[in-house]
């Protein structure tokens, strides 16, 4: 029995704050999550709502110095589209086009992903991985979160009650390899049960790994940055030595848990074992 | 009505010969489906879309123990109740029993009565908006005193149904026995799935009676239902199909309860109700596929004889009865699978768990118990060395031969044929041997998928295996339950001079709409698009059965081609002249025509309910699936890339139709094997959402290609055998059999979860490939869980 909260569409962004201000009200983007909750089944649904569609100033994909700048409002399909994002932000567009399926792509936003901030969220772990600053605004004005501080606890985010999620902002890093692989619970429409985005730079000097990054999605109550297995990672170079070290720690180091989609130890076991791949196929042993 | 000779000859008859078999092909004109535009064009109105001025809006308090007693119910003072109608036990009319084969079903649970599962109904509300509903519903507390569950079938002392089937002397053929393997096989809740939830609209007629149209199968199955419960006669009671979004046999039984509980409310409110589930309600409270445990001991000799069989099959019933005696039924007579054996003993119980009652679904317990037999084959082929094809050559049924119940097959044995077609297209030879070269070459170089360590991954992240299954589904319903039904099925010519049709066969996708007209049309003479189907309305279709069993086709169908025969002739006979020259000018002298044509039992069938002795099936279906796929071995996870399926169908009416069961009935065995699982904790279903209980996608589906084999059934006019079914049957062991030759692994519990075949993985040490050359059995495995 779907209900139907009352819903205003703002034209600007000053506006939209200025709404945000006055009380609480839950902003709705793509819908794509949010729509499941106007059944009323999984708990109370919103009782206003604030429709960002029609805010332009919400998308946009460009380069801004020595960033890339990603609007809230970017959706999947454009992520999929962006040349700029397949050059510079490859894991992402790899990790939008698992999410859904063509309808939920050209409707689900990077931000809607971010806010929603459910611990499988696909993209997450990317925004992790490559270092991503989350731009937040209000009527106070705006503050940068970096994607570290962003999802504080289950199903929660660093955003204040009238505060939006703007632009997410990616530092361009020379040589950066990124990875993403997402395990499934089928090929369309999945949930992630394992989730994993890996960001390195590959050196000349006998291809040892700096700056590794390693964050995974659905395998604690926030998406996390696995800092033991990039210790293990930094400075060494991808051999099968380092790889095993790797896969152990990181092994050691997640304690997911077991759900409806998926038990605990094939959640642990299967980040350690596509880790260990990744690193084999780029160490090419 | 006197029986009419026959003057003029009907048109080509189809000639059946015991034993032959017929290429499948494409025969004349193909007709569209007939309510295809519409659905395709969303013109077609489902239940949730007709519009029925003042009706109220109905929901059902359901309980959230899984066996309690039920000892209160609050209604919040607080709460204004003048514009809800509240419904208990204490407001129905007729018997408080959902009618099916045991009166133990209360269509709600009285005060003080016990809860038996999860879901179960305990009363209803009617508003005239929804808002007012969800206010309503929060306004209502259930109290319960919790009673002891019992959720494991093999512990529960409450068997709903029990047969034993024996043949020869199984001792002494296990005692001569070259190999005895033994094995235990598990399989899970299926959910359908159609892709229209449960949905009834009552109305109140001014007679006291009642009319209900909705999502359904059987329209008198709901009748007989809201005759019982509501005190109701047969006029009074009135059911009307809607456009039905799929059935699968999930709206077989289950819309008599929907049924029920829309009158109940419209009875109490004196108006129109709508009783429409949303998905998470109809996943979490409606039937699902029985789960099972089958076990089999079979003796083998060193060529590959099947010469014993023991199995035992072990059904989770849930909380009632609802169909599992007959579901059983069907799983006893088809555990031993397509095979000659001599010396055969099987024993299957269903029982009582505190878990929502199991039902009816595509293939009725024979996939469960098909997977577990072919699976065993599967692995004494391994055993023995011998190719999954070449041992299914030396045990398949061949005509003449004698089935456990003593039922000698006397025609229509296409087991060799389809097996044949569907290996040859399939290449499963060629492929199995490149699978067998690669085995030793990974073998060779030790990076198979488990190389030391659980945590880390081998050289080639990728596995490729062929599986081959066969199965037999047996035609129509069990034993003598076609003789007990005694169908009706009628063709009209009205004194206006349209020719149409009379059946409770419903349409729910698989087309039944389509062929049935496009059978009378052929003997009438006439094009198909001039023969009617009247409306599945009780008031005005005589009851030909439930549309289940995949019996519509082969029985509702036969019944119509004899009616349109007698028709045809009768017409010829008073006017000389071809029946599609002169039918409208005989409706226009002679006013309307109806023949009502009766079921009559098949010559030479006789099957005896209290022994288990005799015909189980006037005919068997067969059916051949080769599957490929390709196993992650890092996670597990499996792409069934491709299907071969040949179906032994008897004779094929429209080809398109019949391939899209063959492909519908295929991906679903897919999601069967590999993803669809029902996860429980203290009897209640956890995955009750389309988020958390996922089948294949589009991207999930394999590319199939369907054989259709037609060996004919004499006892149908048109030859054919059932089908719907039929391929449910025979997907799920081809793949767990191709995850098998790709890792090493066998699976014995359904579904071939990632999760499972990573653990499978870990104990397996290496790929073992099949040895093909062995001379020697290998020593028998360890047997299963």
């Amino acid at each position: 029995m779907p209900v139907e909260p009352p819903i205003t569409s703002p034209r600007t962004l000053a506006d939209a704050y200025a709404q945000l201000a006055e009380g609480p009200v839950t902003p709705i983007a793509g819908g794509t999550d949010l729509m499941v909750s106007l059944t009323g089944e999984l708990g109370e649904p919103p009782e206003r709502m604030l429709d960002l569609w029609h805010l332009d100033e919400l998308r946009g994909i460009a380069l801004d110095g020595d960033s890339l700048v990603l609007g809230a409002l970017t959706t999947y399909t454009d992520l999929r589209r962006s040349s700029l994002c397949r050059e510079h932000v490859p894991a992402l567009v790899e990790a939008a086009a698992t999410i859904g399926a063509a309808q939920i792509q050209n409707r689900g936003t990077i931000g809607g992903n971010a806010v929603n901030a459910s611990p499988a969220g696909d993209t997450l772990p990317v925004l992790l991985a490559l270092d991503a600053t989350l731009v937040c605004g209000s009527v106070r004005g705006e503050r940068d979160v970096p994607a570290t501080a962003f999802w504080p606890g289950y199903r929660r985010t660093a955003l204040a009650p009238d505060e939006l999620l703007v632009r997410i902002r990616f530092p361009l890093v020379a040589g950066r390899a990124s990875r993403f692989r997402k395990v499934g619970t089928r090929r369309a429409q999945s949930i992630s049960k394992v989730v994993m985005a890996l960001a390195y730079c590959a050196g000349t000097d006998g291809g040892l790994w700096t700056d590794v990054r390693l964050a995974l999605g659905s395998v604690a109550p926030t998406p996390i940055r696995a800092s033991a297995t990039e210790a293990v990672l930094e400075g060494r170079p991808p051999i099968p030595a380092i790889a095993e070290l790797a896969a152990e720690t990181l092994a050691a180091e997640l304690h997911p848990i077991d759900d409806v989609r998926s038990t605990a130890e094939y959640r642990r076991v299967v980040s350690a074992r596509v880790l260990h791949r990744l690193i084999r196929e780029a160490g090419g042993w | 009505m006197a029986e009419v000779t026959t003057r003029t000859a009907p048109p080509a008859p189809v000639l059946v010969e015991p034993g032959t078999i017929l290429p499948g092909r494409a025969r004349g004109a193909v007709p569209l489906r007939r309510e295809g535009p519409s659905k395709l064009t969303g013109a077609a109105r489902y239940t949730d879309d007709l519009v029925v001025p003042g009706a109220w809006y109905g929901a059902t308090i359901r309980s959230t123990d899984a066996r309690a007693r039920f000892s209160a119910l609050d209604l919040d003072p607080a709460f204004d109740w003048s514009s809800v109608v509240v419904v208990t036990a204490a407001d129905i009319p007729g018997e408080n029993i959902v009618s099916s084969i045991k009166a133990d079903q209360p269509i709600l649970v009285p005060l003080g009565g016990e809860i038996q599962h999860h879901a179960e109904p305990l009363a209803l509300l009617a508003a005239p908006d929804r808002a007012t509903l969800r206010a309503a519903r929060k306004a209502v507390r259930v109290r319960t005193e919790p009673l002891p569950p019992v959720f494991d079938p093999l512990e529960s002392d409450h068997v709903f149904a029990a047969y034993e089937i024996a043949a020869g002397d199984p001792s002494a053929a296990f005692a001569a026995a070259d190999l005895v393997l033994e094995g235990e096989y598990r399989v899970g809740h299926q959910e359908q799935l159609y892709i229209e939830n449960q949905a009834m609209i009552a109305v109140p007629e001014d007679d006291g009676g009642v009319t209900v149209t909705g999502s359904l199968q059987c329209p008198y199955y709901v009748h007989s239902a809201l005759k019982l419960g509501l005190g109701l006669d047969d006029r009074e009671a009135r059911v009307v199909q809607a456009e039905t979004g799929g059935g699968f046999g999930g709206k077989e039984e289950y819309p008599s309860v929907v049924a029920l509980h829309a009158s109940l409310l419209a009875g109490k409110a004196k108006r129109p109700v709508r009783m429409i589930y949303d998905r998470h309600e109809d996943i979490a409270a409606t039937t699902k596929r029985h789960p099972a445990i089958v076990r089999h001991r079979t003796g083998v000799t060193h060529d590959g004889r099947l010469i014993a069989q023991e199995i035992e099959v072990v059904m989770d019933g849930g909380a009632y009865c609802t169909l599992t005696p007959v579901v059983l039924s069907r799983g006893a007579l088809h555990a031993g699978g397509p095979y000659r054996c001599p010396n055969v003993r099987i024993r299957a119980r269903a029982t009582r768990t505190n878990t929502p009652p199991n039902g009816a679904f595509r293939g009725f317990g024979a996939p469960q118990v098909e997977f577990a037999a072919e699976t065993h084959l599967n692995r004494i082929a391994e055993a023995l060395g011998l190719s999954p094809l070449e041992i299914r050559r030396r045990n398949i049924y061949q005509l003449g031969d004698t089935t456990p119940t003593g039922q000698v097959l006397r025609e229509s044995v296409a087991a060799g044929e389809v097996l044949e077609r569907a290996a040859e297209a399939s290449e499963f030879e060629r492929l199995r041997v490149q699978r067998v070269a690669a085995g030793q070459d990974r073998s060779g170089t030790g990076t198979g998928a488990a190389s030391g360590s659980a945590l880390l991954t081998g050289r080639e992240r990728f596995a490729s295996g062929v599986g081959l299954a066969l199965a037999w589904h047996g035609a129509g319903f069990t034993g003598t339950g076609e003789v007990k039904l005694a169908s009706v099925a009628a063709l009209e010519l009205t004194g206006e001079g349209a020719i149409r049709i009379l059946t409770a066969s419903t349409e729910m996708g698989q087309g039944s709409k389509t062929i049935l007209p496009q059978l009378v049309a052929e003997v009438l003479g006439v094009p198909a698009e001039w023969v009617e189907a009247a409306a599945q309305d009780t008031a005005v279709v005589p009851d030909s059965g439930p549309t289940v069993a995949s019996r519509t086709s082969m029985v509702v169908g036969g019944l119509l081609i004899k009616a349109a025969q007698r028709l045809r002739a009768e017409v010829e006979s008073a006017t000389g002249g071809s029946f599609a020259a002169t039918y409208r000018d005989f409706a226009h002298s002679h006013g309307p025509r109806r023949i009502d044509q009766r079921f009559e039992p098949y010559p030479d069938t006789a099957f005896d309910d209290e022994t288990y002795r005799g015909d189980a099936y006037p005919a068997f279906s067969w059916a051949a699936c080769v599957a490929r796929v390709d196993v992650d071995l890092d996670t597990g996870e499996v792409l069934v890339r491709d299907v071969v399926a040949a179906d032994d169908v008897g004779r094929v009416i429209h080809p398109v139709l019949a391939e899209g069961q063959v492909e519908g009935g295929t991906l679903q065995a897919v999601g069967y094997a590999t993803i669809e699982e029902i996860k429980l904790r203290d009897g209640r279903y956890l995955n009750d959402r389309l988020a958390t209980y996922v089948i294949p996608t589009a991207l999930d589906a394999p590319r199939i290609t369907t054989i259709l084999v037609e060996a004919p059934f004499s006892g149908a006019p048109h030859g054919a055998k059932g089908l719907g079914e039929l391929p449910m049957d025979v997907g799920a062991p081809a793949v767990v059999a191709a995850i098998a030759d790709a890792t090493g692994a066998w699976i014995t519990d359904l579904p071939a979860s990632p999760e499972r075949i990573l653990a499978a993985l870990a104990d397996a040490p290496a790929v073992a490939p099949p040895r093909a050359g062995a001379s020697e059995p290998a020593p028998p495995p360890e047997p299963g869980r």
